[in-house]
């Protein structure tokens, strides 16, 4: 499959009085369409920065990020963004609150409010549509962030160590739902995670950061032997413990050379 | 369910029980408090412990209160600072809103402009009263801009940093979600911040009192802050007292209705 964005030697670094602090360095990789990528790297490492580059919303200060076309204009896909908590406005109903980016965007047309309709629909969330985000329980709530996130019909979806303000055990069932979601709508996916569990169940490659300033260590494919496709019955498959201690392994050793 | 005896009460109604009998014995005692002042303070008066020419009592304030009210002295009087109160209120609120919206859009200008906002607000504003007779004269300008300027700078830093306190990931979201920086302002810090905006409100409807009565006690000639400085002026402390019962009672009034206000707000935007 082709490549829905492409990262060629991005690098930045954060300046202060004090001095600069490099960040990211030479990062280039891939992202094929349809893929589901997590990046793991020890913590502090750049890896939400390298995020905020994707999304745009920081301006990589050498290399590019975008996708060739063949008649060598430049593209980009539309990205969709999902912050570490789902950030519903208590202020505004359910349905006021998935609509907020079509809003801002000035999209609230009648054929954008019936894909958020639909979507609603599918993920059982009609009926809290007047609701306050309150009332709704911690899934409820990540769905109505993923619709949220989906009315504005993103190709690639960012998720920036999703659902790590919930309970251990909210969070496994809220990923599988969530990601099993965004498979079943056809995206393509990066997730940063510092969970090695969850980057194998969810991924289908894990790209391992380096410690700052953050360079790609290692790629890693994740082939699994499944029974069911879910991210939750990923965790009994076989090469499951293998490829958890390679992981391990690589950060960990990256530790030791830092120290 | 079981059957029970008429007299035994269920945990949960032991618990309804004791809470209502806290709430009226706090009520009940805050009436006998009350009570038991005046008793004392009449009782002093009457019995020569106090003299009643410098200190006044009870009897007197009523029927000072009773003249005053039937001349229809009183209510122009409670009239006039009533309205130049919410006057100063309600353009405290829109100058300090308008203000700390500024300094939220612009960092650079909330750097520059701070040193001077601190100084401002903890100068005692009283200073500044007999500069504002000498450029606006004695009247209604002057008292409420006294008004204005004793809650104004202490409204605008608490917003602005209600404002600065709203979740930096909110307005990320705004960003990853296309928006501006003005969407930013009127999705997220505005809304999000009405809590603080409530929690001012209630300071500044206090301050702007506060600053009338200033303005009136040496610019007016109308007003409570006039009818307390006129009062002792021809020893007639009877008048005094009954301005300052007037004011209590105006400023207890002041503070339930933001209360209540606020309250509604709560429940509307569901807090």
């Amino acid at each position: 499959m082709s490549n829905i964005l492409e990262l060629k030697n991005i690098g930045y670094s954060y300046h202060s009085l004090h001095g600069e602090t490099q960040a990211l360095k030479n990062i280039s990789f891939g992202v094929r369409e349809g893929e589901f990528i997590a990046i793991v790297g020890p913590s502090g490492c750049g890896k939400s920065t390298l995020l905020s580059i994707i999304a745009g919303l920081l301006e990589p200060e050498e290399g590019t990020i975008a996708v060739n076309n063949p008649d060598g204009s430049l593209h980009y896909p539309r990205i969709g963004y999902m912050l570490q908590r789902d950030h519903l406005f208590e202020w505004r109903s359910v349905y006021r609150n998935v609509t907020l980016g079509l809003e801002l965007q000035h999209m609230l047309t009648p054929e954008h409010l019936r894909e958020v309709d639909r979507l609603l629909t599918e993920y059982g969330l009609d009926k809290f549509r007047d609701k306050r985000p309150g009332e709704l329980s911690g899934g409820m709530k990540q769905r109505a962030a993923l619709i949220r996130t989906l009315a504005l019909e993103p190709q690639l979806l960012l998720l920036d160590e999703p659902f790590s303000a919930l309970d251990y055990q909210t969070r496994l069932m809220v990923s599988d739902d969530i990601c099993r979601l965004i498979r079943a709508a056809g995206k393509t996916m990066i997730i940063i995670t510092h969970d090695l569990s969850e980057a194998i169940s969810l991924a289908d490659r894990i790209i391992v950061l380096s410690g700052r300033p953050a360079v790609v260590k290692k790629e890693m494919p994740v082939k699994l032997t499944l029974t069911e496709n879910s991210p939750l019955a990923a965790r009994n498959a076989p090469e499951f413990q293998t490829l958890f201690n390679r992981l391990w392994e690589d950060l960990t050793h990256e530790n030791e050379t830092q120290t | 369910m079981k059957t029970k005896h008429k007299h035994e009460l269920t945990k949960q109604e032991q618990f309804v029980l004791t809470h209502k009998r806290h709430h009226h014995q706090v009520s009940s005692w805050r009436f006998v408090l009350f009570a038991l002042f005046l008793a004392l303070w009449e009782a002093s008066a009457s019995l020569g412990w106090i003299d009643s020419f410098f200190f006044s009592s009870p009897s007197r304030v009523a029927v000072c209160l009773v003249k005053q009210f039937s001349s229809n002295h009183l209510p122009a009087h409670i009239g006039v600072t009533l309205f130049e109160t919410l006057v100063s209120f309600l353009l405290v609120i829109l100058i300090s809103l308008l203000a700390a919206t500024l300094l939220w859009y612009s960092r650079k200008l909330s750097e520059i402009l701070e040193p001077y906002l601190v100084v401002l607000n903890s100068l005692p504003k009283s200073a500044l009263a007999p500069l504002f007779i000498v450029w606006l004269g004695t009247g209604t300008k002057t008292i409420v801009v006294a008004g204005i300027s004793v809650a104004l700078f202490g409204s605008i830093i608490s917003l602005y940093t209600g404002f600065q306190q709203v979740d930096q990931e909110k307005i990320t979201l705004i960003y990853t979600l296309g928006g501006k920086k003005r969407d930013a302002l009127l999705k997220v810090v505005l809304p999000g911040s009405l809590p603080v905006m409530l929690s001012t409100a209630k300071v500044n409807i206090g301050l702007a009192l506060v600053g009338v009565i200033i303005g009136e006690f040496l610019a007016a000639r109308r007003g409570l802050g006039y009818l307390i400085i006129y009062g002792s002026q021809v020893f007639q402390l009877d008048m005094v007292i009954t301005g300052i019962l007037v004011l209590c009672i105006i400023a207890l009034c002041f503070y339930k209705s933001i209360q209540i206000l606020e309250h509604r707000i709560k429940i509307k935007f569901r807090l």
